[in-house]
């Protein structure tokens, strides 16, 4: 399953690192972050709860750049 | 602007005006040269412009993530502080300075993309607000998402068209411009079937959907838009690489001349270790390398470059493909629909003894009752009304052709097989095409050339790519030999091969991509979408083009052309060389004023005002020429 999810973040080097981070975080099967658009969009293995693992996300992006947010449906 | 930035602007004003006073104010004298109340009194316009980043860096390390730009500027502002106090030389501008100016080129960054980024989406704002649907007689506005299907909505002079429909009321003018980059206004009336995304210009129009707002073209369109981006082309998948690399890189370096020198110095040479002026270097060292230039300016110019495109009709599914159609050296059309019409029309008339109007007539007239392709541009070139009561005996001899009672004359109309049948002496046609000899009272009376017309542009479309870098055109038919070669000589394509049924087409594409000597020359596919989509899939680069409403096209193909214009290729063409020219130009830039500011940095020949410019200069600059990318208009 893919979703898509508005971001905001300030520099294209911090979302790069959103998106090292967010392709960490367990349950993510890509991720990939466009600073352009400001979107990440997200691909999930299956079987995940799409909710809990963008919590996991949004927790560890915010950890490599404190400035960043996802907006979660 | 937005309040982040506004918030910005005013916190960089105050702490530079508060600097200019606290200059002033130290050269009259009135503030002491060194000690505490100097110190604090710098510190306010230094905290003031500079808290957030502190702050940043000070979470960044708590987060194990010290390799980024806050900590950079964080590390080299509090080590020129510390070294102003450690030499009593109270000088603290510097590091304020570098502060101020290192906010001063992240405002303008973060102005600058976020303008490009409206200029760019609203460039592509196609999405319909509303669509309104008849109530009792009064209009109501209703979000497109709620319309089903088969509903019958209205659209007004200047409105949006929301949904793909059908005209069930009405006639009108439509705007495609916004979907096809070309103003070019298409009449429509009752029974025509009209796309999402057009604006609608003269009259008022009722519309009975087809598809639902998500399946809709505009919706398919913006999908494949905002998308876009998200696959990464190689440059900007390098630069990623190199920030990841390179930050790290230049700690440690900024770290071995701090150190390094200095402990030779006492080692080796007996000299004085000189901290001051290392640790200095190594601090100049850190605000000069910031990487920034190259990861705002690369995505963007690439992000400029797709925007510029789609404005002008030009939808590219993503910047790896922006990338890769920059290197096209062949491309490989399909005749039917692409470089012709794909509309049968009546060519020509020759040996004609009565008037080619009259002859025209009797044709229109025995093919009257048949609906063939053939028959319809007989009846189209006549363009009147036809009489049916002027007709009898209508007989149809299948693959032969048709003959009728016209005015109380016998008509024979159809290819040699029904003149060699009636026994009727024919000539042969020296033009390509489709010859539909004529008969009437079996005496010959001349006959119709019909062929596929060539699309106005297409001649101009081929020598444009030939001047824009494309070594071979090739074109595939499934035509007849002598139809397609004579399309191929008049456009002046290099290579026809004709008589291919869709399957072949796909072994020959795979032929000519095996033959390529070189995996950096690129093969290009242009199709109409309709029956191609293997071949779309299988080229280096699929083209798409006429991708209005044809769903298939914009699924396979990794460009589509929103019109049936050729020319739109060499003009996507031109924008991805000139999206790429730009993202090189900032790589080699970047890179090369970065690496010899850290050179001049390190050997001592530059202060931290070099180093600032090497950071936020650079970036500006880079960041102006990526939005060349966005202007194509002219190209």
């Amino acid at each position: 399953m893919k979703k898509s999810y508005k971001i905001d973040v300030d520099c294209a080097a911090c979302a790069d690192k959103m998106e090292v981070a967010a392709n960490k975080t367990e349950g993510v099967k890509k991720a990939t972050v466009n600073f352009m658009t400001l979107k990440m969009l997200v691909e999930f293995e299956d079987g995940q709860d799409p909710k809990a693992v963008m919590n996991e996300v949004r927790n560890n992006c915010k950890k490599v750049e404190s400035d960043c947010e996802i907006f979660l449906k | 602007m937005n309040k982040k930035q506004k918030k910005m602007l005013i916190r960089i004003i105050i702490s530079a005006i508060l600097l200019v006073v606290l200059q002033c104010l130290s050269s009259i004298s009135i503030l002491p040269e060194n000690g505490p109340i100097r110190f604090i009194t710098y510190m306010i316009p230094y905290a003031i412009i500079g808290y957030d980043i502190l702050l940043k860096a000070f979470k960044g390390i708590r987060n194990k993530q010290v390799f980024d730009e806050a900590f950079l500027m964080a590390v080299a502002t509090i080590g020129a502080i510390a070294l102003a106090i450690y030499s009593q030389s109270g000088d603290y501008t510097e590091a304020i300075a570098v502060m101020l100016f290192y906010q001063v080129g992240e405002w303008f960054q973060s102005y600058a993309v976020g303008k490009s980024r409206k200029n760019i989406s609203e460039l592509m704002d196609i999405r319909p607000d509303y669509a309104n649907i008849e109530i009792d007689g009064k209009l109501e506005k209703v979000d497109p998402d709620e319309i089903e299907i088969d509903s019958i909505i209205v659209v007004q002079p200047g409105e949006k068209v929301p949904l793909d429909g059908i005209v069930i009321e009405g006639t009108s003018t439509l705007n495609t411009a916004a979907l096809t980059g070309e103003s070019l206004p298409r009449d429509v009336g009752v029974g025509d079937e009209i796309v999402s995304g057009c604006i609608n210009e003269t009259g008022v129009l009722k519309i009975q959907t087809t598809k639902e707002f998500w399946d809709s073209t505009v919706s398919k369109i913006l999908d494949l838009v905002e998308n876009a981006t998200s696959r990464k082309s190689k440059s900007e998948d390098f630069i990623t690489k190199f920030a990841r690399v390179y930050t790290p890189a230049v700690v440690y370096a900024a770290i071995a001349l701090a150190f390094i020198p200095p402990i030779v110095n006492i080692l080796f040479l007996s000299n004085e270790p000189q901290w001051n002026i290392w640790v200095y270097r190594a601090l100049t060292f850190l605000v000069a390398s910031c990487p920034c230039a190259l990861v705002v300016s690369i995505p963007l110019s690439f992000f400029a470059g797709i925007g510029g495109a789609s404005n002008e009709g030009v939808l590219v599914k993503g910047s790896n493909y922006l990338e890769i159609l920059s290197k096209t050296k062949t491309v490989v059309f399909d005749k039917t629909g692409t470089l012709t019409q794909g509309v049968f029309e009546v060519n020509g008339i020759h040996y004609n003894r009565i008037s080619e109007e009259q002859l025209i007539e009797y044709a229109a007239l025995a093919e009257s009752a048949s609906s063939h392709p053939i028959s319809k541009s007989i009846q189209k070139a006549y363009g009147k009304e036809i009489d049916r009561t002027r007709v009898s005996n209508i007989k149809e001899i299948s693959g032969n052709g048709v003959i009728a009672i016209v005015d109380g004359h016998s008509v024979a109309v159809g290819n040699d097989k029904l003149m060699n049948s009636l026994d009727i002496q024919y000539y042969e046609c020296h033009s390509v095409g489709t010859i539909i000899h004529m008969a009437i009272d079996n005496q010959y009376e001349g006959h119709i050339v019909i062929s596929d017309i060539i699309k106005p542009h297409s001649k101009e479309a081929i020598k444009e790519l030939k001047k824009n870098g494309v070594k071979k055109t090739i074109m595939l038919s499934g035509d007849a030999k002598s139809v397609a070669e004579s399309v191929a000589k008049e456009l002046a394509i290099d290579e026809v091969y004709a008589e291919l049924l869709p399957v072949d087409k796909v072994t020959k594409v795979e032929e000519l991509l095996q033959m390529k000597k070189d995996n950096n020359e690129v093969l290009a596919f242009v199709g109409d979408g309709i029956n191609d989509a293997p071949v779309l899939r299988r080229a280096d680069i699929g083209i798409a083009m006429g991708a209005m409403g044809s769903d298939a096209a914009i699924e396979a193909a990794d460009i589509v052309l929103m019109d049936d214009d050729p020319l739109k290729i060499a003009k996507a063409i031109k924008i991805s060389r000139k999206s790429l020219r730009i993202v090189y130009q900032n790589i080699v830039f970047s890179i090369v004023i970065k690496l010899l500011c850290l050179l001049l940095v390190a050997v001592g020949l530059a202060n931290m005002w070099l180093a600032v410019f090497a950071d936020v200069g650079v970036m500006i600059i880079a960041v102006l020429n990526a939005i060349r990318a966005l202007f194509v208009k002219n190209l």
